[in-house]
């Protein structure tokens, strides 16, 4: 079901028309009221009857995840404080927290977005929603709780975590929709093997996941084991939260609520916009936010853009599943790693899974790579001869795969921390 | 006779052992034979235990990866060649031995041995009596 057929399905032209409009809009809006974008529009000579269509947009000046720190808490916001209805804030693990505010309005529009997104998914108003994202703070849980009630879907507000608590739910509720980080989802389904749950009887069919970067590996492996079809979600707090995009049943790529957030390619080294189909760093502007708009924010997530016809009937741009993230890629040995490709390399081996974990370090002045890799069934041997074996096979699928040399290091079952929240993949001892 | 083997992976890291053992006490469980094949990173802790799927069971509750293996248990009287005599019997008839372990006292030498065949293994080793 296409949930809001003439925003979803509207011809470029007049999605070009309406993106100009708003665009328009959200630039006197953001001039009159934030002085952060005043100074910077005034610095640069733009006043807001310069901005004539959404071309103009490359003239404007970029918003990085520092300048929200700069501005912390609500130098962003565009509304006055009467008219902020929720806050919202990142986790601040790296620096202080970023916080984004909603006005009722921006409430509506964050749920119209994620109705869209699990309409996009195939659930309907039959089906019962397990949000399994964080509540809080965290944009995950509220998002998808919104979303879900706006479908007119029931929602089991579980969070994350407590996972046989889920696991209970689920068979108890028999809920069909399942909203979580994908890193959670194959912890929920390893953990329903190992309590010897039966998949195919459980009413679960669709997987609404996101928050981390994932592959379709993955992907494949989650709908294998737990018999449902998955969607990839992608948002961030900084523009609505989730529902920015979504996955379609066409699987090849996900659509953006473009209507609310126009999205640009740049090249994450010299910030020159580049062509649709070009890979490189996610940038959005929000057209209809109120409480905190934002121009041009960088996410640094890698991705293109398609706006070729899409089978599914939608017309609404899509964006590239996120294959990593501009401040995520490792530079080892001069060589760039993301940690998306070992995991794509572990689950092209049978006898890996795609619990792991890098170690980055230095050795004097050379750099290692470490690869932790839990211990399987499938590959556990009582001849050491047999496991040396395993870990050589893996060894070199990875290498291949990265181009440069690791350490691989099987470790026990369980070891790695399994994430209930993002997942925690890297840890770099260089810096 | 064959009998059967609990392996288990285990990091080679201090208290690891400690913690195996303490889940085989907490079950009961009493350990007759042991050997531990290590590298630098990670060890196979085997095993002959007094109720092999229980132990197994308690591990694997408690997220270890653990293998049960047929494994031949042999005793030979505890003189010079006894061993020679037996192994070269098995590798006349192309049998090979992974890795064994074991000790002898009181004039018996106790012996566990995993090899390519443990069904033919038996057989050579020991013929039934007519």
């Amino acid at each position: 079901m296409i949930w809001n057929e003439p925003k979803e399905c509207m011809s470029r032209d007049e999605m070009h028309h309406l993106q100009s409009a708003r665009f328009k809009s959200v630039i006197n809006r953001v001039y009159h009221n934030v002085p952060f974008y005043r100074k910077k529009m005034q610095q640069i000579g733009i006043e807001p009857t310069d901005i004539q269509t959404i071309e103009d947009i490359v003239s404007l000046p970029f918003t990085t995840k520092q300048d929200l720190r700069d501005n912390y808490p609500f130098g962003l916001f565009a509304s006055p404080k009467s008219e902020v209805v929720r806050f919202h804030a990142s986790s601040g693990t790296t620096g202080k927290p970023t916080v984004v505010g909603y006005t009722r309005k921006d409430i509506e529009i964050f749920s119209e977005v994620v109705a869209r997104a699990l309409a996009c998914a195939g659930a309907t108003k039959e089906d019962t929603v397990q949000v399994a994202f964080g509540y809080g703070l965290f944009t995950g849980g509220l998002g998808l709780h919104y979303g879900a009630e706006k479908l007119g879907a029931a929602v089991v507000p579980i969070s994350g975590g407590n996972t046989s608590k889920q696991l209970q739910l689920l068979q108890d509720f028999g809920s069909t929709v399942l909203a979580s980080t994908p890193s959670y989802a194959a912890h929920l389904s390893e953990s329903m093997t190992e309590s010897g749950i039966d998949a195919s009887k459980l009413p679960l069919r669709i997987g609404i996941f996101g928050a981390e970067p994932w592959t379709p590996a993955l992907r494949k492996k989650i709908e294998e084991s737990l018999e449902i079809t998955a969607f990839d979600i992608y948002g961030l707090s900084e523009i609505i939260g989730p529902g920015v995009a979504v996955s379609c049943k066409a699987q090849d790529g996900l659509h953006i609520a473009e209507d609310h957030f126009f999205p640009e390619i740049v090249s994450p080294e010299t910030l020159q916009p580049l062509d649709v189909g070009k890979t490189g760093e996610l940038v959005f502007t929000t057209l209809t936010k109120e409480a905190m708009p934002l121009l041009r924010y960088r996410t640094r997530d890698l991705s293109s853009l398609n706006d070729s016809p899409c089978q599914c009937g939608r017309s609404n741009i899509r964006m590239a599943k996120i294959y990593g993230r501009s401040d995520d890629m490792l530079i080892i040995r001069g060589v760039n790693v993301f940690p998306s490709q070992v995991e794509s390399a572990l689950l092209e081996i049978p006898e890996a899974k795609p619990h792991y974990q890098l170690i980055v370090d230095r050795q004097g002045t050379m750099d290692t790579l470490e690869v932790q890799v839990e211990i399987d069934d499938k590959c556990f041997s009582d001849e050491l001869v047999q496991l040396s074996q395993i870990n050589k096979k893996i060894k070199h699928h990875i290498e291949s795969i990265l181009g440069i040399s690791v350490i691989l290091k099987l470790v026990e079952h369980k070891t790695i921390q399994r994430s209930e929240g993002k997942a925690r993949r890297v840890i770099d001892r260089r810096v | 006779m064959i009998i059967q083997q609990l392996s288990v992976f285990i990091q080679n890291e201090s208290g690891r052992l400690v913690n195996v053992t303490e889940i085989l006490y907490d079950a009961e469980i009493n350990i007759s034979a042991l050997s531990i094949a290590e590298t630098e990173e990670y060890g196979i802790l085997r095993m002959i235990v007094s109720d092999t799927e229980k132990a197994a069971e308690a591990l694997r509750a408690n997220s270890y990866k653990v293998r049960i293996t047929d494994v031949i248990c042999m005793i030979t009287p505890d003189v010079p060649g006894a061993l020679n005599k037996c192994l070269k019997s098995l590798a006349t008839e192309g049998i090979n031995v992974s890795y064994m372990y074991g000790y002898s006292n009181g004039g018996k030498a106790r012996l566990i041995m995993k090899t390519s065949d443990p069904e033919r293994a038996a057989e050579i080793l020991f013929p039934p009596i007519n």
